[in-house]
C-alpha cells in the first residue's frame, strides 16, 4: 500500500531554501571547527591505534575451519557455506574419507577449501549456515598478501587459523 | 642584446604573468582537493589525508614526517602518472581523448581575463586586459561543456551518456540565468572590461558592499560621502544577482549541490566513468580549476576583486581608501594577496556548502534554473533599469 | 471414462487409471515413495494415505444423487493408499484433511526414526523425497530415544551403484525396477521389521547396464552412482536438456553441469524414447569430455613436419590452401553419423565444393539389447543418410576409402569425428598423404598424422540436431562451452567452406538449420527451437 507522507507546511522564507543553507552551514562549521581544534575526532588511527581489545564478542573476522577435541576436521564439505556465500568467495573440492580411517564413519571431508579473502566480505553466513559447526568467524582480521594468490586461504591455512574448538555437538559417534 | 628582439620584448611580462598564474593556479587546484578531503573530513568528525609528508626515512632518519599530510597532492599527481592508462576497446578514441582536454582548457583560459592584482611595477595585473573580458569568459566557460558532453558520448556507456546529457541540459540552463544575472551589473557600470569593474567597484564600492569607499568626516562639518540612496537602492538588485549568480556558478562548475552529473550513487562516476589515470585527472582538475575559476570571477565582480578598502583617519574624518601598485609595490603585492584570500576564502565557502546540502533531484534543478532563477534574474533587470532611470549617474 | 471425485471437484478419467494418477490429474499431488508410474504397486510405503470415499447407497441399492446431479458421498472413515487401487466409478478422494495430514506426520515419523543424520554427505540432498515431506510433515526434532538400527553402509551392490542401507527406506522400487525393467532380479530384502536391509541375492551382483536407474528412482539417497558419489551437490547443477549421443536411441537426458564441467547425466522423460531410463553406459559416457586428450588448440605442420599450434583462423586457412592442391578424384571424405545434422549438412556442402567422388560415414553395427539399446551405434546414421553423406550402406564405402589410402591412390583426405587408423588406415599411409585434416575433440593416431587438425566440440558443448533410429529429429543443448582453444565443429566447417568457396552469410546455428531447412523437405517448416525439447517424429518424410 501506498503511504503518502504528507509535505511539511513551509513558510514563504523557508521555502527560499536560504534558511536552511545558513542553518546547515552552522552545523557544519561547528564541527569543522571543533575538529580544527581537535575535539570530536572519531577516526582511530591504524595501525598506530588498534581497536584489538575493544573487539566484541560477535566481532566477525577471518571466516576458519576448524578442529574438534578428537583431532577431527569437522566440515564434511557439505557445500552449504559454498551456496549461500554471496560474493562465492568460497570454492570447495570435495572429497571422501577412504574407509580404513579414523573418522570413515563421515565418509566425506573436503579435499580442498578455498577462501578468497579479496571477495569475502566477513558476513558470517557461511558460519551460519553449517550444518557441522565447522566453519567460524574468528577475531582476526588482519588479511595481508602482496599478490592476489596470497589472498586465496587454502584448506591448510584455513585449519591453521581456525585451531581446535572444544564443546561442539559430536554427531558422528559411531553410535549416532 | 640582438636587435630582432627588441620587437618581441613585450612579451616577456606576459608570458611571466601567463607562468606564474598558471602555477599558481595548478597549485591552487591541487591543494584545493587536499583542502576538500581536510574541510570534509574535519566536518564529519574525521581525520583526512594526514600521512604523505616528508619521507624522512628514505634520507636515514629514524621517523617520516608527516606534516598533516600536506604533500598528498604530490603523491596523488604521482599516482595519477603512473597508473595503468585505460582506453576501453568501446569508445571512440579521437573524441575520448580530446575531452579531458577541453574540459581543462577553458576553466585554465578563463582566468587570462581576471584582473588578479591592480598593478605591479606598471604593469596590469591581468594576463589579457581585453574590454570584453566579460563576453570572453561567458564564452570560454560554456565551451567547457563540450569536454563533459564529449567524454559522455565517446565512452559509450550508459552512465556516462547519462551524465554528459546532464550536464549539458545543467549548464545551458544556468548558463541562461548566470548571463541574466549579470546585466544589472553592467547597466549599472556601463563597462565590460573586467579590470575596469574592479576599478569602478574600488573607487565607488563593492557591488555586495557598497559602503567600501565610505568617508566619514566630523570636522570641520559632518559630511558622509560614500553611501547614497542610490547605492543603498541598488544594493538590492546586486544581492539578488550576487546569489543568482553564486548558485550558478555552482551549477556550472557541477558541484554540489547540483552534481548530478557525476552522481556516484546513480551513475558510478557519471561522464568519467570510463576514464582513468591522467585523463581520469585532467577532469579532475578541470572541475577545481573552473571552481576557482568561478570564485575568481564571483570575487572580480561582487567582491571588489583585488581591492582593499584601508580605513585611515586624517583630518578629521574616516575614511575607506583603495591603495593600489602606483602607490608601491608592496600595496601592490597586497592587493594580489588580497584577491587569493577572497578567492580561498569563497573555495573554502564552496566546499562548506558540498558537505553540507544533500543533492537535489533532477527535475528540481530545472525547476530552480528555468522558473526561479530566469525569471527573477529578468525581473531584476527591469528593476535596475527602472531604479536607473529615476537616480542617474 | 469414470467419474471420480476429487478434493470436491467430479472428473473424468479412463477406467483402470490409479487413484494416485487421478488425483494428480486434479492437480491434487499425493505424496508417496514406493509408488512409480512404470512400476507395480506394492504399497508399502503408506505415504500415500488418503480418504476414501464410495456412492451412497439407497435402501434400493442405488446410489443417492444430489442437487448437483452427481451421487453424494459416504466416507471410510479409515484412511487408505491411494498408489495401489484402480479408479472406480463415483469414487471420492480427499487428499487434503486432517486425517490425512496425521497419517503423512505419522508415516514421516515412522520413516525418520532410523534414518541417520546424513543430509550434509547424502548425494540426494536437494532433491531427495525424504528431505522435501520432511519439511512438509515433519517434526523438527526426533521423540526417539533409544539407540538407532546400524546398517551397513558404503555396500558396492555392482561396478556402478553404492548402497547406504541406513537411508533406505524399504520402498522396493529397486527391486521392482531390476525385476520389471531390467530383467535381472538380482536385489531383494533380508531381515525384518526395522533391521530390513536391501542387499544383492547371494552370489550376484547390481551389474546390469541399466542399474543406475535404481539410483535415479530410488527416493532418498540409499542409492547412489559410484560415478557421481560426493563429486558435486545437486543443488549446483545447471540442468541442461539434451540427448544421448552413445547409440542411436538418442535417450532424451539432463545433462547436470557446474561452472564449464559436466558431472552427470540423468534421463529425462520422453514416452516416445526411452520412457524415463536410459543405459549405463550412455549415461557415464561423457567422462572424454574432460581427459586430457582433448585438443584445444588447432595443430598445423610446420616445414619441417611438427605440428605447431596456430590460431584457428590460420589453420582453416592453411587447410584449405593445402585440399585446393588435389583433384576432386585425389580427395576423400570419412563423415561420422557422430556429427550433428548441422554438421552433416555442412560437411556434404563440403564434399560437393571439393568434388570429392569417394565419401562415406563410418559404420557402427552392434547388438540391440531389446531395452533401449540399439543396434546402431551411431546416433546419427538417419541424419548422415539425409544429408547424403553416408553412401548406399552405411560404411561400405570406408573400407574403399582407407583401401586407397593405403596404397596410395588416394592423396588427401578430410576425416571429420573420426579415426581413419581405427578402421585399418596405416599411419604411414597417411604419413604420406598429401593433405590429412580432421576435426576431432580428441587427439588420436589420425590427428598425430593430420596436416591440419581441428579441435571440435563435445555433444554437451553444442547446439545441433540429430535423427535417431525411429526417425525422431531430437535437439542437442549446450551445456557446457567448449575448451578454450575449441570450437564448434558447425563453425569450423562453415569458415572451411568459406575458405574455399567464399562467404556463405551463416552466422549462428540457427541459420545453418533454416538453410538446410530450406534445402532439405523432411525438414521443411521446423526450426530449431520448433523441435522442442521432446523432438519431432520425421518418420514417413525420411
Ligand atoms: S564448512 Fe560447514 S557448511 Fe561449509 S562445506 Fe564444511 S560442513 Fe558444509
Ligand atoms: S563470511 Fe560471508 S563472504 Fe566470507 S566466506 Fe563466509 S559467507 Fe562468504
Ligand atoms: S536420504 Fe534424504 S533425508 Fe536421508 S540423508 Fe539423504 S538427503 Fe537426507
Ligand atoms: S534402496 Fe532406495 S529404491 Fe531401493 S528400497 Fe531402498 S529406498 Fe527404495
Ligand atoms: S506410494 Fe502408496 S504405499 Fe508407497
Amino acid at each position: 500500500m501506498a503511504i503518502t507522507v504528507p509535505r511539511p507546511d513551509l513558510s514563504a522564507a523557508e521555502k527560499t531554501y536560504l534558511p536552511a543553507l545558513w542553518e546547515g552551514l552552522k552545523v557544519t562549521a561547528r564541527h569543522f571547527k571543533n575538529n580544527l581544534f581537535g575535539k570530536g575526532k572519531v577516526t582511530m588511527e591504524y595501525p598506530e591505534e588498534r581497536w584489538d581489545s575493544h573487539l566484541p564478542e560477535y566481532y566477525r573476522g577471518v571466516p576458519a575451519l576448524v578442529t574438534d577435541e578428537h583431532g577431527k576436521d569437522r566440515c564434511v564439505s557439505c557445500q552449504l557455506c559454498e551456496f549461500i556465500c554471496p560474493p562465492r568467495a568460497i570454492t570447495i573440492t570435495p572429497g571422501e574419507i577412504p574407509p580404513g580411517d579414523t573418522f570413515a564413519k563421515t565418509e566425506k571431508r573436503p579435499q580442498e577449501f578455498k577462501i578468497d579473502m579479496i571477495r569475502c566480505i566477513y558476513c558470517g553466513m557461511c558460519e551460519e549456515v553449517c550444518p557441522e559447526q565447522a566453519i567460524f568467524l574468528q577475531k582476526d582480521y588482519l588479511v595481508v598478501g602482496t599478490r592476489r594468490e596470497d589472498m586465496v586461504h587454502d584448506k591448510q591455512k584455513l585449519y591453521e587459523i581456525g585451531g581446535l574448538k572444544t564443546g561442539l555437538v559430536n554427531k558422528w559417534d559411531e553410535k549416532k | 642584446m640582438p636587435d630582432f628582439i627588441q620587437p618581441w620584448l613585450f612579451l616577456l611580462p606576459i608570458i611571466i604573468k601567463v607562468v606564474v598564474v598558471f602555477a599558481v593556479v595548478m597549485g591552487l587546484v591541487a591543494y584545493a582537493s587536499l583542502a576538500e578531503r581536510k574541510v570534509s573530513a574535519f566536518i564529519q568528525d574525521r581525520v583526512g589525508p594526514n600521512r604523505v609528508g616528508l619521507p624522512l626515512t628514505l634520507l636515514g632518519f629514524k621517523k617520516d614526517l608527516a606534516i598533516g599530510g600536506l604533500f598528498q597532492p604530490l603523491a596523488d599527481g604521482l599516482k595519477f602518472l603512473l597508473k595503468e592508462d585505460l582506453t576501453p576497446g568501446h569508445v571512440k578514441p579521437f573524441y575520448y581523448w580530446l575531452a579531458p582536454a577541453l574540459t581543462v582548457v577553458p576553466a585554465l583560459l578563463t582566468i587570462a581575463a581576471v584582473p588578479f592584482g591592480s598593478t605591479l611595477f606598471g604593469y596590469k595585473m591581468v594576463v589579457a586586459d581585453i574590454n570584453v573580458g566579460f563576453l570572453f569568459v561567458f564564452a570560454i566557460a560554456s565551451v567547457g561543456v563540450y569536454g563533459i558532453v564529449m567524454a559522455g558520448w565517446s565512452s559509450n556507456s550508459k552512465y556516462s551518456f547519462l551524465g554528459g546529457v546532464r550536464s549539458s541540459a545543467q549548464m545551458i540552463s544556468y548558463e541562461l540565468s548566470m548571463g541574466l544575472s549579470l546585466v544589472p551589473l553592467l547597466l549599472v557600470m556601463g563597462e565590460l572590461n573586467l579590470g575596469k569593474i574592479v576599478e569602478y567597484q574600488a573607487w565607488h564600492g563593492w557591488t555586495l558592499l557598497p559602503f567600501t569607499d565610505l568617508r566619514i568626516q566630523w570636522s570641520p562639518h559632518w559630511e558622509i560621502s560614500g553611501l547614497n540612496w542610490r547605492e543603498i537602492l541598488l544594493w538590492i538588485p546586486m544581492l539578488i544577482s550576487f546569489v543568482i549568480f553564486t548558485t550558478a556558478v555552482f551549477a556550472e562548475t557541477n558541484r554540489a549541490p547540483f552534481d548530478l552529473p557525476e552522481s556516484e550513487t546513480e551513475l558510478v562516476g557519471g561522464y568519467h566513468t570510463e576514464y582513468s589515470s591522467m585523463k581520469f585527472a585532467c577532469f579532475f582538475m578541470g572541475e577545481y580549476a573552473a571552481m576557482i575559476t568561478g570564485c575568481a570571477l564571483i570575487t572580480t565582480l561582487f567582491l571588489g576583486g583585488w581591492h582593499l578598502p584601508i580605513p585611515i583617519i586624517h583630518d578629521g574624518a574616516f575614511s575607506l581608501q583603495t591603495r593600489t601598485g602606483d602607490h608601491g609595490t608592496l600595496w601592490g603585492i597586497l592587493n594580489i594577496l588580497t584577491f587569493l584570500g577572497k578567492v580561498i576564502f569563497l573555495v573554502i565557502f564552496f566546499m562548506f556548502v558540498r558537505w553540507t546540502l544533500p543533492r537535489f533531484r533532477y527535475d528540481q534543478l530545472m525547476r530552480l534554473g528555468w522558473v526561479w532563477f530566469f525569471e527573477i534574474a529578468l525581473a531584476n533587470i527591469v528593476l535596475v533599469a527602472v531604479l536607473l532611470a529615476f537616480f542617474p549617474k | 471414462m469414470v467419474n471420480v471425485q476429487v478434493d470436491g471437484r467430479w472428473i473424468q478419467v479412463p477406467k483402470g487409471t490409479r487413484a494416485i494418477e487421478a488425483c494428480k490429474q486434479n492437480g491434487s499431488f499425493v505424496p508417496h515413495y514406493c509408488y512409480h508410474p512404470k512400476l507395480s504397486a506394492p504399497g508399502n510405503c503408506r505415504m500415500c494415505l488418503i480418504e476414501f470415499g464410495s456412492p451412497k447407497m439407497g435402501p434400493d441399492r442405488k446410489p443417492i444423487y444430489g442437487p448437483d446431479g452427481y451421487p453424494e458421498i459416504s466416507w471410510i472413515p479409515r484412511p487408505q493408499i491411494c498408489c495401489s487401487t484402480d479408479v472406480a466409478e463415483g469414487a471420492a478422494y480427499r487428499t487434503q484433511s486432517p486425517l490425512v495430514d496425521e497419517c503423512r506426520r505419522g508415516v514421516m515419523e515412522f520413516l525418520l526414526i532410523n534414518h541417520p543424520l546424513d543430509c550434509t554427505i547424502c548425494d540426494q540432498a536437494g532433491e531427495c523425497r525424504l528431505q522435501e515431506f520432511s519439511i512438509d510433515y515433519g517434526n523438527a526434532g526426533s521423540r526417539f530415544i533409544e539407540e538407532k538400527v546400524k546398517k551397513p553402509k558404503r555396500v558396492e551392490l555392482g561396478p556402478r551403484v553404492t548402497l547406504d542401507d541406513e537411508r533406505c527406506i524399504m520402498c522396493s522400487r529397486c527391486i521392482r525396477f531390476s525385476k520389471e525393467i531390467a530383467h535381472d532380479d538380482v536385489l531383494g530384502f533380508t531381515e525384518r521389521g526395522s533391521h530390513t536391509t536391501l542387499s544383492c541375492f547371494p552370489g550376484k551382483k547390481l551389474e546390469n547396464n541399466y542399474s543406475l536407474n535404481t539410483v535415479d528412482i530410488c527416493p532418498v539417497g540409499a542409492l547412489t552412482s559410484t560415478d557421481f558419489r560426493f563429486k558435486m551437490r545437486v543443488w549446483f547443477l545447471k540442468e541442461t536438456k539434451s540427448i544421448c549421443t552413445s547409440c542411436g536411441t538418442g535417450c532424451n537426458t539432463e545433462i547436470g553441469s557446474r561452472e564449464g564441467k559436466v558431472y552427470r547425466q540423468t534421463p529425462r522423460d520422453n514416452e516416445a524414447v526411452n520412457q524415463c531410463w536410459m543405459c549405463d553406459y550412455g549415461r557415464l559416457n561423457f567422462h572424454f569430455l574432460h581427459d586430457e586428450r582433448r585438443m584445444t588448440s588447432a595443430l598445423v605442420r610446420d616445414a619441417e613436419g611438427t605440428p605447431q599450434p596456430q590460431p584457428l583462423a590460420k589453420a582453416i586457412a592453411a587447410a584449405a590452401n593445402l585440399l585446393r592442391q588435389f583433384k576432386p578424384s585425389e580427395i576423400a571424405v570419412i563423415a561420422s553419423a557422430r556429427q550433428t545434422n548441422e554438421e552433416l549438412f555442412l560437411t556434404a556442402k563440403l564434399i560437393r565444393l571439393l568434388g570429392a567422388p569417394l565419401f562415406d560415414i563410418v559404420g557402427r553395427h552392434q547388438h540391440a539389447d531389446g531395452i533401449l539399446v540399439s543396434d546402431d551405434g551411431n546416433p546419427n546414421t538417419r541424419g548422415a543418410q539425409l544429408m547424403k553423406v553416408s553412401a548406399e550402406h552405411p560404411g561400405s564405402f570406408v573400407p574403399i576409402i582407407v583401401g586407397k589410402v593405403n596404397d596410395g591412390a588416394i592423396k588427401a583426405l578430410v576425416c571429420l569425428s573420426e579415426d581413419a587408423v581405427e578402421f585399418g588406415a596405416k599411419p604411414a599411409a597417411l604419413a604420406k598423404l598429401g593433405a590429412l585434416v580432421t576435426v576431432n575433440l580428441q587427439s588420436n593416431a589420425t590427428t598425430a598424422a593430420a596436416h591440419v587438425a581441428l579441435p571440435g566440440a563435445g555433444f554437451a558443448e553444442k547446439r545441433g540436431s540429430m535423427i535417431n533410429v525411429k526417425g525422431r529429429l531430437q535437439r542437442l543443448n549446450r551445456a557446457v562451452q567448449p575448451p578454450a582453444g575449441a570450437a564448434d565443429d558447425w563453425e569450423i566447417l562453415r569458415d572451411l567452406l568459406a575458405a574455399l568457396g567464399g562467404g556463405n552469410g551463416l552466422y549462428s546455428i540457427e541459420d545453418v538449420f533454416k538453410r538446410m531447412a530450406a534445402e532439405v523437405p523432411a525438414f521443411a517448416g521446423l526450426s530449431l527451437s520448433k523441435i522442442g525439447d521432446l523432438g519431432v517424429p520425421l518418420e514417413g518424410k525420411i
